[in-house]
């Protein structure tokens, strides 16, 4: 039960991991990384001076979709970067992993930190960025230490630094660490801080791929979209999207929580039906049944059990059954979960972390908290329910970050799918989940 | 230009710009509060929200740029939705109070909630509270008002040049604070009480003291610095109750200093001066204005008989209207054989002879935002000229390289590029240097008035530096601050700044130190203006007259040097003061007339681009005062002078502008720039003595607020460390600091950035009143801490 001690079994995080695969939780260092064929796709970009453009064009066709919860397809983004731009320009990972229930950024850059430096130098070698950060989430220290090893191992061995292995290809990699602010991971705010500002999301346009970090061209993707890199440059890019479906290229990491046997992370190829991730995940906790599950991290819709279990982890099916893939943390509640104190968890989380520059997030999260605090504490309101519903309307798309939305939608949801729960709350004062579960 | 449609009207607008622009332009109305014309775009109150053809959800419309074919709807369903949606977000947490808020009447929330708001609230939940900060004298919190628009924040940030106010905290806990126990205390502050929305930021002064709807709003302008900014006056029962900006884009655009905003606190000072007085003897009497207007004639004229027409001297501030400087040189010339003047703080008269016109800021206010150099020669820049210093620095931010010649090195909070920093009677000599350097740098010849003086001068590297910025321009321009024009060397300074500006195709210009510095000589009240040539201001002081006319006049804080001024006075047989106020005068005088400030009498201020502006009095006079060209007028006619008799301030000055155009009689160029040797700088201490900000007129000197500021706290002698030291001074010991015959002590402290030997030590205050000129050698002495608590 739990999380796995190192040295664990080579496929603990699923047999068909590639990121994830082969790791011990001690096998993190270069000569491991090495000896497992890490740094061969920057030796081999090196080597051959493969153009840009065709990696690129390979990321493109990979069907690599952005990790940290857009689902932006990489290769798009990397071909916003302007190419002829002569002045500095940025490449930036982000690792602040904020999202409740997600956990893989932190276990990729925990076991295997080599993959992000080869992804995070390959995409500078493509975008013709020559400084980059990585940008760790502050509360989890341990992680920030060991990357910055792994790093200073990196250098020591040329594969970061100036003419890195005698070409002409210079990036300078730095780590950074935040301070725990959840919204230092949506990527303007990120960038804001590194800049040593308050971690205030920007309006867009002009988007970071313009005017980014330092005011230059700039691109931001999560760690293990770079992760990903150096399996696409070396097995191509047809290879990667025939792991998973077509526009669902690769695997995923899912980081799987809640009332689970195995709570932990899973790399599945996309496409793999949720039934088989829960399997994976060792199944229902204690044999109760699935009442619900958030497949995509906090800010993404609940769905009900039922409508998951019918549902292939892959971005375009999640969004069919209603919700998002998002980062890829699935929370799964069993049957003694009460909707309203988990949603009232959510919304305090999201009233807490507003950053409080616009308005209908400020004033709606609290008013949403607020909400959900007095119908769990059973002096609902018959006209709540409503309210509530409207009140995340007018978050929701209104916001400068998609943090509006990330408070709305699970209002939304919880409250569509178990509007009973929450009614019965209201008029009985009490909650509907018999006590003796 | 694109094309776009807005409401289903087509539009042309240029590229690059945003739906609020474009929607502006266009005089479609765009709810906001975040947004301003002149900060940085926010986006952060989503008020303007609007529907946008294929966009999913609407936007805002001040961070969106407009794009070909954009098809925008601000009155859609959607946008309604959304920008109700955004209104209902803000009024949660804002208290509901209007009636007891001193913003009521005059809020954006207010107004644009009876458009978007509803009649009631669904929200039932508690409310935000969040504690008031002690901003200073001048802007009142109301914190719990707030809707985080940032407004104030940008203001310090981007116009301001200082962030004293900033947000902190997260989400519902975010708030507007200051540094933690500091004010505010920039000399623009007072311009965040109009950009805040809602009354979380009101005026301190003004508050809860009338309704916006009971006040009657009149135009006026400043009579504080060179600038002229434009105001409004708002008046309740003939009283003057608070003055705001009058938005003009080529003067003040929409901000004000806080002196031009708060010093209308002075014109409601108990020390007003009701009704005329006469000295009987030792003690004051109230006088009808014909008692005391002929006395003052009978005084006059019997003084003219027995000393002759050049023992009478008239004197005024150039805070005085062009109509009143007008009649009192007028009054001059025919009676007092010429002996005008309102240039009281010059010490340098000899560039009298040399003038071709009225030296102005030779440009207009708005191309200081154009320059690409700028050489600024003896100003406490940020003090002397708030906004004249913002312009700057909005070029500085463009790319514009600023150098100094100067005696203090303040902090500008703009990038200075290179810097002279010398002791007052250096400057002529470091000018000089930069001027030989540009030579150099021009391979030119020195100008042949300057050669021989150039010559035997060697150029340091600080002149190597400002000079090569100047001449990499294309568009330079030198500047005289008000150091230099009330320098003992202003001729040297005023001629090397000429040849300076020709050898490297700069502008030269003067920052105009008062409300008509460029009006006084439009005016003629100027000892050169006509025959017959009288005495400068100098000269009137230096050599006592037997008789005053002090127009406006505080001979102790107005004049260059006060122990020579105030001796003057109490050596006379007649002083004659028209002043707004009782002041030191009571001592010396033997008649007070009381004279109408700004804002009781019409007039006209020249500000330093040459821009004449009139305005009609906004109240009537207090009790018994009278406008000042009026009681000239009289004066005039009771003399037996011919041609006093105008019917209205308009007259006179159509008389003064005539049909002419103004511009011709601006020249700042000296007929002659020969100099003669440049003296190298003398030992011993020097002082340099400027006029703090908010002690420069009579009018500002009275306004309660304003002198409860940092800005005006008590004077203080100013020197770098090693000076400190060589005194024996320590931490909290005053010094005693003697000129002349006058001595003053004052706290002494230590500011490393100021030249070795120097002394700074404000003029125009109490404190120093007892002292001489404003530069010039002095002594000092420690009083140590303890020995004043034997004192």
């Amino acid at each position: 039960m739990g999380l796995p001690v190192p040295p664990f079994a080579h496929d603990v995080f699923g047999p068909d991991a590639i990121i994830l695969k082969g790791l011990d939780g001690l096998n993190w260092r270069l000569k491991d990384y090495e000896a497992r064929g890490g740094y061969q796709a920057l030796r081999k970009v090196l080597a051959e001076k493969i153009p840009p453009e065709a990696i690129v064009n390979e990321v493109k066709k990979s069907a690599l979709r952005g990790r940290g919860g857009a689902g932006f397809p990489a290769g798009l983004k990397w071909s916003f970067m302007p190419r002829r731009f002569s002045g500095q320009k940025y490449l930036v990972c982000n690792s602040d992993e904020g999202e409740p229930g997600t956990f893989k950024d932190r276990d990729i850059l925990r076991y295997n930190p080599h993959v992000v430096i080869e992804g995070m130098a390959l995409a500078a070698y493509t975008t013709g960025a020559s400084v980059g950060y990585n940008y760790i989430h502050g509360e989890i220290w341990d992680i920030y230490e060991r990357f910055e090893e792994a790093l200073a191992e990196a250098r020591a061995a040329g594969y970061i630094g100036k003419n890195i292995l005698g070409s002409d290809l210079s990036f300078e990699l730095h780590a950074h660490h935040g301070f725990g602010a959840y919204i230092c991971g949506e990527e303007t705010g990120l960038l804001e801080s590194i800049e040593g500002k308050r971690g205030l999301p920007r309006f867009r346009p002009p988007f970071p791929a313009s005017y980014g970090l330092y005011g230059k061209p700039t691109t931001v993707n999560n760690t293990e979209t770079f992760a990903a890199v150096p399996w696409i440059v070396l097995n191509g890019g047809e290879a990667y999207v025939n792991l998973g479906r077509p526009n669902n290229g690769g695997t995923k990491i899912f980081s799987v929580s809640g009332d689970v046997g195995r709570p932990g992370n899973y790399e599945v190829p996309l496409g793999t039906p949720f039934a088989k991730l829960l399997d994976m995940a060792g199944g229902m906790r204690d044999g109760r049944k699935l009442k619900a599950c958030i497949p995509g991290g906090s800010s993404m819709p609940v769905l009900p059990g039922g409508v998951m279990m019918q549902t292939d982890m892959d971005y375009d099916s999640i969004a069919k059954a209603g919700s998002m893939l998002g980062s890829g943390a699935v929370i799964v509640m069993d049957e003694t979960r009460c909707m309203v104190k988990s949603l009232l968890r959510l919304s305090y989380f999201y009233f807490e972390e507003s950053c409080g520059q616009c308005t209908p997030c400020r004033e709606g999260t609290g008013w949403l908290y607020r909400m959900v605090h007095r119908i769990e504490h059973g002096k609902g309101r018959k006209e709540d329910l409503d309210v509530l519903d409207n009140v995340a309307d007018n978050i929701a798309g209104r916001t400068i970050c998609a943090l509006g939305d990330a408070a709305a939608l699970p209002v939304k949801s919880f409250v569509k799918h178990f509007r009973d729960e929450f009614k019965y709350h209201i008029e009985h004062g009490k909650c509907l989940v018999p006590e003796y579960l | 230009m694109i094309e776009i449609e807005i409401d289903g009207r087509q539009l042309q607008v240029a590229e690059g710009s945003t739906i609020m622009d474009a929607a502006h332009r266009a005089g479609i109305f765009v709810p906001h509060f975040c947004y301003h014309e002149k900060l940085s775009i926010a986006a952060n109150c989503r008020m303007c929200l609007v529907e946008v053809e294929k966009a999913p959800k609407p936007l805002p419309a001040c961070a969106t740029p407009v794009m070909n074919g954009m098809r925008v709807f601000t009155h859609s369903e959607q946008a309604i939705d959304a920008q109700k949606g955004v209104m209902e977000f803000l009024l949660i947490n804002h208290p509901l109070d209007c009636p007891i808020c001193d913003q009521g009447g005059e809020c954006q929330l207010q107004d644009l909630a009876v458009g978007y708001g509803a009649s009631g609230s669904r929200y039932e939940e508690s409310k935000r509270v969040v504690s008031n900060k002690n901003l200073g004298s001048l802007i009142s919190t109301d914190m719990t008002r707030c809707i985080h628009c940032t407004r104030c924040v940008r203001f310090g940030r981007e116009i301001a040049g200082i962030m004293e106010l900033g947000m902190i905290g997260r989400g519902e806990h975010s708030e507007i604070i200051t540094f933690i126990g500091k004010t505010v205390d920039s000399e623009l502050s007072g311009n965040v009480i109009d950009l805040c929305p809602v009354g979380a930021l009101t005026s301190k002064p003004f508050r809860y003291s009338a309704r916006t709807w009971e006040l009657t709003r009149r135009p006026s302008v400043s009579p504080h610095c060179g600038l002229g900014a434009n105001l409004t006056v708002q008046v309740k029962q003939n009283r003057v109750m608070r003055a705001l900006p009058r938005e003009n884009e080529n003067i003040n655009e929409c901000w004000l200093s806080d002196k031009d905003r708060f010093s209308y606190e002075g014109l409601n000072s108990e020390q007003r001066l009701a009704r005329p007085m006469l000295r009987r003897g030792s003690a004051w009497e109230h006088v009808e204005w014909q008692v005391a207007l002929d006395f003052v004639a009978r005084e006059l004229k019997r003084i003219r008989e027995r000393h002759g027409a050049a023992s009478i001297g008239a004197l005024a501030t150039p805070h005085q209207t062009l109509e009143e400087l007008f009649l009192l040189g007028k009054l001059a010339r025919e009676f007092a054989s010429g002996n005008v003047d309102f240039r009281l703080r010059q010490a340098d008269f000899r560039a009298d002879e040399r003038l071709r016109g009225a030296p102005w800021l030779g440009m207009n206010i708005a191309e200081l935002g154009s320059l690409d150099r700028a050489l600024v020669v003896g100003s406490t820049l940020r003090k002397d000229h708030p906004l004249l210093a913002h312009r700057l620095r909005q070029a500085v931010k463009r790319g514009m390289q600023l150098t100094l010649v100067n005696p203090v090195d303040d902090d500008l909070l703009m990038r200075v590029a290179a810097k002279a920093i010398v002791a007052p009677q250096a400057m002529p000599r470091m000018l000089a240097q930069v001027l030989k350097a540009a030579a150099r740098l021009k391979n030119g010849e020195l100008p042949a008035g300057q050669r021989a003086a150039l010559e035997a001068i060697e150029v340091t590297e600080p002149a190597e530096r400002v000079a090569a910025s100047l001449v990499s321009g294309k568009s330079a321009a030198v500047f005289l601050g008000n150091l230099a024009q009330h320098h003992p060397d202003a001729l040297e300074l005023h001629a090397l700044a000429q040849e300076l500006a020709a050898l490297t195709g700069a502008r030269a210009g003067f920052l105009g130190e008062a409300a008509n510095s460029v009006g006084g000589y439009i005016a003629g009240a100027v000892p050169f203006a006509a025959e017959p040539r009288g005495m400068n201001a100098r000269q009137m002081l230096a050599e006592p007259r037997k008789a005053y006319l002090l127009l406006g006049v505080e001979a102790e804080l107005d004049t260059h040097d006060p122990a020579q001024a105030l001796a003057a006075m109490r050596a006379a047989e007649l002083v004659v003061a028209l002043s707004p106020f009782e002041h030191k005068a009571v001592e010396y005088a033997h008649v007070m007339l009381p004279v109408a400030p700004f804002t009781e009498t019409a007039g006209t201020f020249v500000n330093t681009e040459g821009a004449a502006q009139s305005f009609n009095g906004v109240v009537r006079p207090l009790a018994e005062a009278r406008p000042a060209w009026k009681v000239l007028r009289v004066l005039g006619n009771l003399l037996g002078i011919p041609g006093f008799g105008y019917d209205s301030a308009e007259q006179v000055r159509d008389e003064i502008l005539g049909g002419g155009e103004l511009a011709a009689r601006l020249d700042n160029r000296l007929s002659d720039t020969t100099l003669g040797m440049i003296g190298a700088a003398a030992g011993g201490l020097q002082r340099i003595g400027e006029v703090p900000i908010y002690a420069a007129d009579a009018l500002v000197r009275r306004a309660q607020s304003l002198q409860r500021t940092r800005d005006a706290a008590t004077a203080v002698a100013w020197m770098n460390r090693a000076l400190f030291d060589r005194l024996g001074l320590r931490d909290g010991d005053q010094v005693r600091v003697r000129q002349g015959t006058g001595e003053a002590l004052v706290p002494a402290a230590v500011d490393d950035r100021l030249p070795a030997d120097c002394v700074r030590l404000a003029a125009a205050r109490e404190e120093t009143a007892a002292l001489g000129a404003m530069f010039g050698p002095v002594e000092a002495e420690r009083v140590a801490a303890r020995q004043q608590v034997a004192v």
